[in-house]
């Protein structure tokens, strides 16, 4: 299990959250922008320090005045931005973290070089890749690196639409592949829906709701009317819901608003959205 | 308009009129000679009504600039060599050249006991370092190593020298304590109290001549000429002799 | 009296082993200077800087004193029997450290600022402790600041004239440089060699920065 606490202030925002997950498959930090999931992340990490508690399986990462800084705990980051290393080639970046847990480019290294689609791009330096390629580098980074715990902020965020489609697979991979716990921030539906094993809303810094995926076997329209309800019950209007069709992003904003407003006033379920 | 034309007819009188009443003249002073320089110009003025606008350097960076056409109109050197060649070289005024300060060279530490009055300490030799000015660049530096000779101990002391660019370092060198003794001019350490020191006798080493020379700049000048003249008169002597140097 | 080759090796001794302690001094300060947020970080800074405002005879004669006899600084040098390091090569290294640091720390902070949190908190994610981060991410990163700071050390060291001026003494093979021969032959009207020494310092000079900034642009590619 992970348990966490966190409370504390960063300038003029007010972060207020306790949460147990259990230490296994993919929990989502989903919310609108602003609402703390980066922070929460970041404390996660150890790489913003509030006051609380966190524990992680049987370690004890932050309690009282004792906290393990980053270097210590063995947290794969992926960063919005990806944060590669602009000295180091894309294999000298997937190395970094492997070396320092004891580790070379061996079976395993071989393998989730293979997975990602990173063969080509070995060689090149960071400053050489497109977007999606460098997210894909910071993902084999963080998870060649040995974590104890995934973090991934946003990945997909300053990526557009095509690229998307290519990585996310990678992602979604991501829920078999990954022997750590994964925590998964975005403000995009779609991705959760995909995503998430459980998703945890947030809202100016608290913890509002807390959603399990539901049967692997449910229909995708199931899934998405599953997603659709919980956000209409806080009533969430002001998210702007991304639903995918066929696999295809479409972006429902005002009209997805006016229905859900409709929806909860005359309590009918529309059967697709535009 | 007429307003306007009136005041240039006004101030073009006053521009006009001005130089005859007091006239400025530029000159040069090799630094050492700075506080007698400063009195100097002061009772000039008193007596002429001339302004003497005074810069102070080293000698050599004078003459640098002289010879590159610096709008000095009289030179005050630290040495002869100097105003010699700004002689040969045309640069100066032909029969202008005087001596107008002789330097006197004083051995002087600023441990109280350390220099005796006959200067032995040279041969007993229980120092450090040694200051005296560059000889390559000041007349003060050639008379210290000139005394040394004399004395028979420049040998011996050479490897305690240690050389002030200007004769102003060499003395900074002593005050400091950077070293225990040294060479200095006689006009450093006039005012200074406490301390220790040998008056190097004048016939020990070459005369230390500091010259004037009235500059081709200020060949025409009224005012220029007549601060030569003022400097050779007596009440410019009795102010140098009185800051430590002797006049010929 | 030493020769022009003499005094040309000594400049140039004194030059490399001024940058090479810069180097080691400067680095640790400069972090320190573009990440710390303490109030008086701004104070050090100022105080690194004031070399760059203060004429050099100024600077070189507080180093005289400093540096003599009656300073409290020397005291444990005293008791070793050490009078004064003025007129010392010991001494002008001092003083060349002092008067170039601001040099050497300058180019170093905005080197190691520009490289902003986010490369260091990777990281430290990646299992890099501090000090390990600093080398093998920081240091890296902030090359070209490391190649401004060593070229501008040496470079404003072989110029330096006044510091020298005021502590050095002109002692053979110990403190005459080639900035104080030049000025020595103008005082001497030897204009002639004045120009040919200036001229092959300039020389010099611009070939020291020349290759020095190739070099850095061919080796700057990214390594395994």
């Amino acid at each position: 299990m992970i348990e966490a606490r966190f409370e504390g202030r960063l300038g003029d925002f007010t972060l207020d959250v306790t949460l147990s997950t259990p230490a296994s498959g993919v929990t989502v930090l989903f919310g609108p922008s602003g609402c703390g999931k980066t922070t929460l992340l970041r404390c996660l990490a150890g790489l913003t320090r509030l006051s609380g508690r966190l524990r992680v399986g049987d370690e004890v990462w932050q309690e009282g005045r004792a906290f393990t800084p980053p270097h210590r705990r063995g947290v794969g980051y992926v960063f919005q931005d990806a944060a590669l290393f602009e000295h180091l080639s894309v294999r000298g970046n997937l190395l970094y973290g492997r070396k320092r847990a004891g580790l070379g480019a061996d079976a395993e290294f071989d393998r989730l070089v293979h997975l990602l689609g990173l063969e080509a791009l070995l060689e090149r330096g960071p400053g050489k890749l497109s977007g999606g390629e460098r997210q894909r580098v910071a993902i084999g980074r963080a998870l060649l690196s040995e974590p104890r715990l995934l973090l991934m902020d946003e990945p997909l965020a300053s990526v557009d639409a095509a690229r998307k489609a290519e990585v996310l697979p990678y992602i979604e991979a991501l829920r078999r592949e990954a022997r750590a716990p994964v925590f998964y921030v975005t403000h995009d539906v779609t991705e959760a829906a995909r995503v998430g094993d459980r998703i945890l809303l947030m809202r100016d810094g608290r913890l509002v709701e807390t959603a399990e995926r539901p049967e692997p076997d449910a229909a995708e329209a199931g899934e998405r009317r599953w997603l659709r309800e919980r956000l209409r019950r806080l009533g969430a209007e002001e998210l702007a819901a991304e639903l995918a069709v066929g696999g295809t992003p479409l972006t429902v904003a005002k009209l997805a608003v006016e229905a859900l407003h409709a929806e909860r006033n005359t309590n009918e379920t529309p059967e697709n959205s535009r | 308009m007429r307003i306007a034309a009136l005041l240039s007819v006004v101030l073009a009188l006053v521009l006009i009129t001005t130089p005859a009443l007091a006239a400025g003249v530029k000159v040069a002073v090799a630094a050492n000679f700075t506080e007698p320089a400063k009195v100097i110009a002061a009772r000039f003025k008193a007596r002429t009504g001339h302004d003497a606008t005074l810069s102070f350097g080293s000698s050599g960076q004078f003459y640098a600039q002289i010879a590159n056409g610096a709008p000095f109109e009289v030179f005050l050197s630290a040495d002869r060599e100097r105003p010699e060649k700004a002689e040969a070289e045309g640069l100066a005024v032909a029969g202008s050249r005087f001596t107008y300060a002789v330097g006197r060279l004083v051995l002087y530490s600023k441990t109280p006991g350390r220099v005796d009055a006959k200067g032995a300490v040279l041969k007993a030799g229980r120092f450090n370092k040694i200051a005296i000015a560059d000889p390559k660049t000041a007349p003060y530096g050639v008379a210290a190593v000139e005394t040394m000779r004399k004395l028979g101990v420049y040998e011996t002391l050479a490897p305690r020298l240690v050389q002030g660019a200007s004769i102003t370092q060499a003395y900074q060198f002593v005050d400091t304590g950077a070293a225990e003794l040294g060479f200095v001019a006689l006009s450093q350490v006039v005012a200074v109290k406490g301390g220790s020191r040998w008056v190097v006798p004048a016939t020990d080493h070459t005369p230390i001549d500091q010259q004037a020379v009235l500059l081709k700049t200020g060949a025409n000048s009224g005012a220029a000429r007549a601060f030569m003249s003022f400097l050779k008169g007596p009440e410019a002597r009795a102010i140098v002799r009185k800051y430590g140097y002797e006049v010929p | 009296m030493s020769s022009l080759a003499d005094i040309i090796w000594l400049t140039l001794k004194l030059a490399g082993v001024t940058t090479a302690i810069l180097l080691l001094v400067a680095t640790p300060l400069a972090w320190w200077l573009a990440r710390s947020r303490a109030w008086w970080s701004e104070v050090a800074g100022a105080l690194v800087a004031l070399p760059i405002v203060l004429p050099p005879t100024v600077l070189g004669f507080y180093l005289l004193i400093a540096l003599g006899p009656n300073s409290v600084l020397m005291a444990p040098l005293q008791a070793m029997g050490v009078r004064t390091l003025a007129f010392t090569f010991e001494g002008l290294v001092i003083g060349s450290v002092v008067y170039s640091l601001p040099f050497a720390v300058q180019p170093l902070r905005n080197a190691f600022q520009a490289i902003g949190e986010r490369p260091l908190e990777a990281a430290a994610t990646l299992r890099a402790a501090p000090l390990d981060a600093f080398l093998s991410v920081a240091v890296p990163l902030a090359r070209p600041g490391f190649v401004v700071a060593a070229v501008l050390a040496f470079a404003h060291t072989v110029g330096e004239f006044g510091v020298v001026l005021m502590i050095g003494g002109g002692v053979p093979g110990e403190t005459e440089v080639l900035s104080i021969e030049i000025y020595k032959l103008v005082e001497a009207m030897d204009w002639g060699r004045a120009h040919l020494i200036a001229g092959g310092l300039l020389a010099f000079a611009f070939a020291v920065l020349l290759s020095l900034l190739l070099f850095d642009r061919r080796t700057g590619r990214p390594r395994p």
